[in-house]
């Protein structure tokens, strides 16, 4: 089908492949979205930016009303794999 | 796509080697419209899936933030959300109500009489209110004391029988016992009604007459009553008397083992269970809701039919709009990856839920959850709610986020 939609689709970004997020970062989409709002959108962010501010939300080293809460639900390993899917399938359409 | 094209597309793509394209998409049937059901139609169809979205309304009306509508901060249209963007995006949409399930034969009777078949079904009926479970209380009832527990023309109800009500009057919210659809909900509507008459109608007060001895969010709710509306708002627990056993809709009254309690305004949240579909698909037991896989989201009773959102049970998610937004994306990898013969790998799921206690106040609480014994269980050491006696701007970055919430998950689900 990927084929079909390179011939005959829009030319837009690619809408998040679900199919390949890896554990918990599909959920990530709920709140930060391609909009930036009052909640950042991951879309402008690197894959290293978003794994180290997970890191430092886990670890407390960064303040958070919520987010420390979130990141403690994730080990490192798992932190990486979402924050590379959230750069490259899971960018918010 | 139809057949013609189909065949012509096969036909080309013999050409091209690329024998997946030769098959017909597989086919899913999602029941329910609302968070969970029409975010899982979304994700299903952008994997290649053809999607039916079975929903009978024309709108959505959303539930969260819908108590701000009563306290009057907000407008009912800000709730209201349509089906044009799913549309447009190749999902079918039969604005009919399914009605019969044939889980053998894998159809789907909608209400005129159209059958649907499917590969697999994903259902999100959301909640019906169980008027088994309260004497006194049913449709007819609801006319005079409102539920709004589905927001629409219950949540103006109420919202103008606030309005109407003298200053000094008695607001009086019967909260059901566990589970329901959004724990937190009775009593961030109580604090908003609370913020209503602490603004326009200041010598009122408000009871919870409550079925259970704790409650989501408690301490945090209780110490913000507290801190902001005096000795306004009264809670009754079940070990106090709580438990309301009857209602009496033409006189406004609760009834309770320990005696009666007249509203001058009565909002009763009735006992809930899975939209009746989902009984009709065999997919509920005795509970009334619906135990699923927790990988999968497949209903353990029934084959081939998977159950989000507020119809599912299955360990600590909370039956949330997150959760169900959450929950949906989940299933929707794993649908498509039983279709496509692979296995679904395990998810993690996320529920992140705002509470206003009064405009710029919010508090949250939040859960990772995997599966673990069957269920989807807590992520030890995750989770938990927003610290307590935090200072003034905490609580008001955490209304900021909620907006942003709203705006993100509506954009995802209805934009």
């Amino acid at each position: 089908m990927a084929l079909l939609f390179c011939l005959a689709g829009p030319a837009s970004a690619a809408p998040p492949d679900v199919s390949k997020a890896p554990a918990g970062a599909s959920a990530c989409l709920g709140c930060h979205g391609a909009s930036e709002t009052e909640l950042p959108s991951l879309n402008k962010l690197s894959a290293s930016e978003i794994e180290s501010a997970m890191d430092a939300f886990r670890s407390g080293a960064r303040e958070a009303t919520l987010m420390n809460r979130i990141a403690k639900g994730f080990t490192p390993d798992e932190t990486r794999a979402l924050a590379q899917w959230l750069v490259t399938q899971g960018r918010a359409p | 796509m139809s057949l013609t094209r189909r065949t012509l597309l096969a036909t080309s793509a013999a050409a091209l080697a690329a024998p997946a394209l030769a098959q017909a998409p597989a086919k899913v049937v999602v029941i329910g419209g609302g968070f969970a059901g029409a975010t899982a139609a979304r994700f299903l169809q952008r994997e290649g899936v053809s999607v039916t979205l079975v929903e009978p309304n024309a709108q959505y009306i959303s539930c969260p933030f819908s108590n701000a509508v009563l306290a009057g901060l907000r407008d009912l249209s800000q709730q209201t959300f349509t089906y044009k963007a799913i549309a447009a995006q190749g999902i079918t949409i039969a604005q009919q109500a399914a009605t019969q399930i044939d889980a053998q034969a894998r159809r789907v009777t909608l209400t005129d009489g159209t059958v649907l078949t499917y590969d697999r079904l994903v259902m999100a009926p959301g909640i019906d209110l169980n008027f088994a479970g309260l004497p006194g209380y049913d449709e007819a009832a609801s006319t005079l004391m409102p539920h709004a527990w589905k927001a629409g023309p219950q949540t103006t109800l109420l919202r103008q029988q606030l309005e109407a009500m003298p200053d000094g009057g008695a607001v009086i919210i019967s909260a059901p016992a566990n589970p329901f659809r959004c724990p937190p909900g009775p009593y961030e509507r109580a604090s908003l009604i609370a913020w209503y008459l602490k603004t326009n109608k200041p010598k009122s007060k408000l009871l919870i007459l409550d079925a259970k001895d704790a409650f989501s969010k408690q301490s945090l709710f209780t110490a913000a009553w507290k801190e902001i509306y005096g000795d306004m708002i009264e809670w009754i627990g079940l070990s106090g008397g709580g438990k309301v056993t009857e209602v009496k809709a033409r006189e406004n009254i609760f009834v309770t083992e320990f005696g009666e309690h007249k509203a001058d305004v009565g909002n009763v949240i009735p006992p809930q269970r899975a939209g009746r579909i989902a009984t009709i698909a065999g997919a509920t037991d005795q509970t009334g809701w619906c135990p699923i896989d927790p990988v999968t989201f497949e209903a353990k009773l029934v084959p081939n039919i998977h159950v989000i959102g507020d119809a599912a049970v299955g360990g600590g998610m909370p039956k949330s709009a997150f959760a169900a937004n959450a929950q949906a994306k989940a299933c929707a990898y794993a649908v498509s990856a039983l279709l496509r013969g692979d296995n679904p790998a395990e998810p993690k799921l996320i529920n992140t839920c705002y509470s206003l206690v009064k405009p710029d106040y919010a508090i949250s609480v939040a859960g990772v959850y995997a599966p673990a014994k069957g269920l989807l269980a807590d992520v030890q050491g995750a989770g938990g709610v927003s610290v307590a006696n935090a200072p003034a701007s905490v609580r008001a970055a955490e209304a900021h986020y909620a907006d942003g919430w709203f705006k993100t998950i509506t954009q995802e689900v209805f934009g």
